[in-house]
């Protein structure tokens, strides 16, 4: 019995080359071993792995030599019998051999391949992808239609679909989003302001319409009591504004071009700038219409306004011309330092001021009545009102009477006192205190007197007495003419004619009227200047002898807002002196949604103070334009 | 501006027939591209629009949405679409004026102007919003690039001397063939070793040289690699044996000790090449979902105008 052996190998072209050989004996061993009959220079095979025994002529046994198994037709074992006539295949290590039977001798043939390579490197390599990422890193065409997919569903398309779910809440005032996340939101380029903070969480409150910028029917849903006007004419707005030039009129095309139309709340009110207040205006939002506004708008009454440090025009405060019947006549004039104001009064602020002179010495001698010791101040008769900004009118009965007394009789230790304000009242008044007492009865018209003999006494006293009970009442009227004429408790202070009537036996006293606000365009609050001497503005007051003389400070010389006040930027006129300047903007003094308070300022710049007292702008008798001023 | 690395290589080849060690290049890359023409084009124009944001009185505060922000905004759109273009662009390679190498220069330096551009354009005003993601991709893969800057300028040296020896250069295809003739010789020396010894050997020949994840790739680093165990091991074995003349272990062992150095030239190789490719998987894929997220930007501020 002999076995053939077949070694076949593969030429580069693929063409087979077969060594054939064989092996005589009953036995065949396979192995790594040159030695061995079917030599296989394999690592994976062991030097003398297998051995082939023959049964009978049909059948062969193969067993494993160590313990190292090999494969069967594909599987793995220590021992098998063989059929020849059915044939095998068997596996060692990379190698694998075909049993069959030779057709001419009837011998086993035992054909050996390598199908495998040597080693894994001698496999084929790519080299065009092997020193590559590839495969060991997601594909960057995968990940960058990833990666793009998913930020435009997540950062487009999600929002425009929250934004077409609540799109019917817009317009509504008090309609809301339920609270909880809403895509769009991802759209916001930053938190609302302070005031706007409930809105956070509804885009269509304003974005009403999409690709439609902002509009100021979104606004007014909310605001409509607080938006006033800045003038009610729109148009005339906008030539006010004149036509831009250069890079602004540029601006104006791209942005009509995109859609944004001028003058929309929005282009001062700009959001989405972080969760502060609302920046305050700049003065340059005012200066582009004010400045130069005559050039645009001929017919203005407005006088050209920029930096209020050197291009504001004077003040012109409103001030009392004259009266009509009580009520005072108002104008707007220019201030100048010889501006007067005639009020109906008499009043020396120099002399009530004076700490030297009688009025000192009157408050010295009543120590704890007034403010200090020294004199008058002027906190002694001007109060402030309950917000503070202003002052409260004089009142006779409060600031002048302690002094000034109208006191006329006492009755019991209770004076009786002339009624202030009602001239035919005093006239009464008067007249009734003479007619009810008579002239005191002299001791010696009585029957108990002890008598000169003779009548002739007795008789020039009751002479006496009947001529002063004949004249009694022609005292009253030398007192009711003593008060009101030089000298007397009311000509003291009022200017007093002789047009009246009967009841004020003819005397007149002319009305007065006491201005409450001389700054009615721009707002003045005396509560921010409180740390100030009244005299540093009031310069003119501890020398002023004339009640008419018009002590409100201007814009220039001293006094004047401009001794600190200087303009947004810091600028002042050269001839100027400013000490210690105020950065002063237009919406200091100025609001363009004009109505009767303070001008509007962001919230982290208000007074405290003045938030929690909601009094102070609302100040009724303040005229807006002309009308009464209040009286007194 | 891989096929810029590439680039370098073939310039590399062509140089191969020299004596010395020490080369000398007259190859002026990107980075140096006409003395730095787009360097100091983007410089000048940072610094212009600094001194524009700084400068220029606007009627509120700096905000995307300011005169000079959509200034900015669109001037940085259209920079991030043209930057964007070098991957079409570096498909069609043509000489001249617009070289490659002029559009590669100018796409690192105006990228790198694109970080004040978009920044300036932000006005500073960051948040958790899709403008301010745009913002972030966009940071992302500039300093992606950035770092592709950095391997460009410094790893195809050490890519070189990795390839050169005494013996000259060796390709990449090189590497492959003188591993598998070493397996041949290995395979061949290993015949007469007994079963266990033969194992080991084995071992590394079924071994495949470019297997590995990508974290070993970028250390370099390959614990358990079958070709220093079977070394290791075959020492420890014939530490303890007999010494004989020919002992087959002998040069089965020197055989593995040359794979080992050639696996490990090999595999610096791998990790320099990973280092400078894998950068662009963060650049390119993030540059698509920058343009996304740009996209989503651009029609968000429109749709709610």
């Amino acid at each position: 019995m002999s076995f053939l052996i077949r070694q076949i190998a593969l030429k580069s072209s693929g063409e087979e080359i077969v060594r054939g050989s064989r092996v005589d004996g009953d036995e065949l061993t396979i192995g790594r071993d040159a030695a061995c009959g079917v030599h296989l220079p394999d690592l994976a095979v062991d030097p003398r792995h297998a051995r082939v025994t023959r049964i009978d002529d049909q059948r062969l046994m193969i067993e494993s030599i160590g313990d190292q198994p090999f494969d069967v037709n594909g599987r793995s074992l220590n021992r098998r019998e063989l059929d020849i006539a059915t044939g095998a295949e068997l596996g060692f290590g990379g190698h694998r051999i075909q049993l069959s039977r030779d057709a001419d001798t009837g011998l086993p043939v035992f054909s050996v391949r390598r199908v495998e390579a040597v080693s894994e490197s001698a496999e084929d390599v790519d080299l065009g992808s092997a020193y590559t990422l590839k495969g060991l890193l997601p594909g960057k065409r995968m990940s960058a239609w990833t990666f793009a997919i998913l930020i435009l569903v997540a950062f487009l398309a999600f929002p425009i679909w929250s934004y077409a779910t609540y799109k019917p809440l817009a317009l509504h005032k008090d309609d809301r989003r339920p609270a909880g996340f809403h895509a769009d939101k991802a759209w916001s380029s930053g938190h609302l302001s302070l005031a706007h903070k409930n809105l956070e969480n509804d885009c269509q409150a304003c974005h009403v319409k999409a690709f439609v910028a902002v509009r100021d029917n979104a606004c007014l849903t909310c605001h409509t009591q607080d938006a006033h006007q800045h003038i009610p004419d729109a148009a005339r707005l906008v030539r006010a504004r004149g036509e831009p030039h250069g890079f602004a009129a540029f601006q104006r095309a791209v942005a009509t071009a995109f859609n944004r139309p001028a003058g929309r709340c929005v282009d001062c009110h700009t959001e989405h700038e972080g969760a502060g207040a609302m920046p305050a205006t700049r003065q340059q939002f005012c200066t582009d219409c004010h400045d130069g506004l005559k050039t645009r708008l001929t017919d203005t009454k407005i006088a050209d306004a920029a930096d209020f440090g050197t291009a504001h025009p004077q003040f012109r405060p409103t001030v009392i011309v004259g009266m009509n019947g009580a009520k005072p006549l108002l104008q707007r004039a220019v201030w100048s330092p010889t501006l007067r104001e005639p009020n109906g009064l008499k009043f020396t602020h120099a002399q009530h001021l004076s700490k030297v002179n009688g009025v000192a010495q009157m408050v010295r001698r009543r120590p704890g009545r007034f403010a200090g010791n020294e004199g008058l101040g002027c906190q002694d008769c001007h109060k402030t009102d309950s917000g503070g900004a202003r002052f409260k009118p004089v009142v006779m009965e409060e600031a002048c009477q302690s002094c000034h007394s109208l006191n006329f009789d006492e009755v019991g230790g209770t004076f009786r006192s002339l009624r202030h304000g009602e001239p035919a009242m005093v006239v009464a008044d008067l007249r009734a205190f003479y007619r009810g007492t008579a002239p005191a009865r002299p001791a010696n018209l009585s029957g108990l007197a002890r008598r000169v003999p003779g009548d002739a006494a007795l008789r020039a006293s009751a002479a006496d007495y009947a001529r002063a009970v004949r004249f009694y009442p022609t005292r009253a009227d030398q007192a009711i003419a003593q008060v009101f004429s030089k000298g007397g408790m009311c000509y003291d202070c009022h200017t007093v004619t002789r047009g009246g009537t009967a009841a004020t036996d003819g005397f007149a006293v002319q009305p007065v009227a006491q201005n409450g606000r001389y700054y009615n365009t721009g707002w003045f609050d005396h509560k921010d200047h409180r740390k100030t001497d009244c005299a540093a503005c009031h310069t003119r007051a501890p020398q002023s002898n004339d009640a008419s003389d018009l002590l409100v400070p201007g814009m220039d010389g001293p006094g004047g807002c401009r001794s600190c006040h200087v303009g947004e930027g810091g600028t002042h006129l050269a001839s100027v002196k400013v000490k210690d300047p105020v950065d002063s903007g237009c919406a200091m003094c100025h609001s363009y949604h004009m109505d009767s308070g303070a001008p509007w300022q962001p919230k982290g710049q208000r007074d405290r103070k003045r938030q929690q007292d909601p009094i102070h702008t609302a100040v009724a008798d303040r005229p807006r334009q002309w009308g009464p001023a209040s009286l007194k | 501006m891989a096929s810029v690395a590439q680039g370098t290589e073939k310039a590399g080849k062509a140089r191969r027939p020299r004596t010395g060690r020490d080369r000398t290049s007259t190859h002026e890359g990107f980075l140096r591209y006409r003395n730095g023409r787009w360097l100091k084009i983007s410089a000048l124009l940072a610094v212009v629009l600094i001194a524009l944001y700084v400068f220029v009185p606007l009627p509120g505060q700096h905000f995307g949405s300011s005169w000079l922000g959509y200034t900015l905004g669109t001037l940085g759109a259209l920079l991030i679409l043209w930057l964007t273009l070098l991957g079409v662009r570096k498909r069609a390679i043509t000489p001249g004026r617009w070289s490659l190498r002029a559009w590669t220069s100018a796409h690192v330096y105006l990228g790198l102007c694109l970080i004040v551009v978009g920044t300036l354009h932000s006005g500073f005003h960051f948040g958790w919003n899709v403008h301010t993601l745009a913002w972030a991709l966009m940071m992302l893969v500039i300093l992606s690039g950035l770092f592709g800057i950095w391997v460009y300028a410094t790893l195809p040296s050490a890519l070189s001397d990795n390839r050169y020896d005494e013996e000259g250069a060796i390709t990449e295809k090189q590497m492959v063939e003188s591993l598998r003739s070493l397996d041949r010789q290995i395979h061949d020396a290993a015949q007469p070793l007994d079963p266990q010894a033969a194992a080991l050997v084995n071992s590394s020949l079924e071994e495949n040289p470019f297997a590995g994840t990508f974290w070993n790739r970028v250390t370099g680093r390959y614990g358990r690699d079958a070709t220093r165990t079977a070394a290791a091991e075959l020492r420890r074995m014939r530490a303890y044996r007999a010494r004989t003349a020919d002992d087959p272990l002998d040069k089965v062992d020197a055989l593995l000790t040359r794979k080992e150095a050639m696996l490990g030239r090999l595999r610096k190789h791998l990790r320099l090449k990973t280092w400078l490719q894998a950068w662009l998987y963060v650049h390119v894929p993030v540059t698509f979902a920058l343009l996304a997220a740009l996209s989503a930007h651009i029609v968000s501020v429109f749709f709610y105008w």
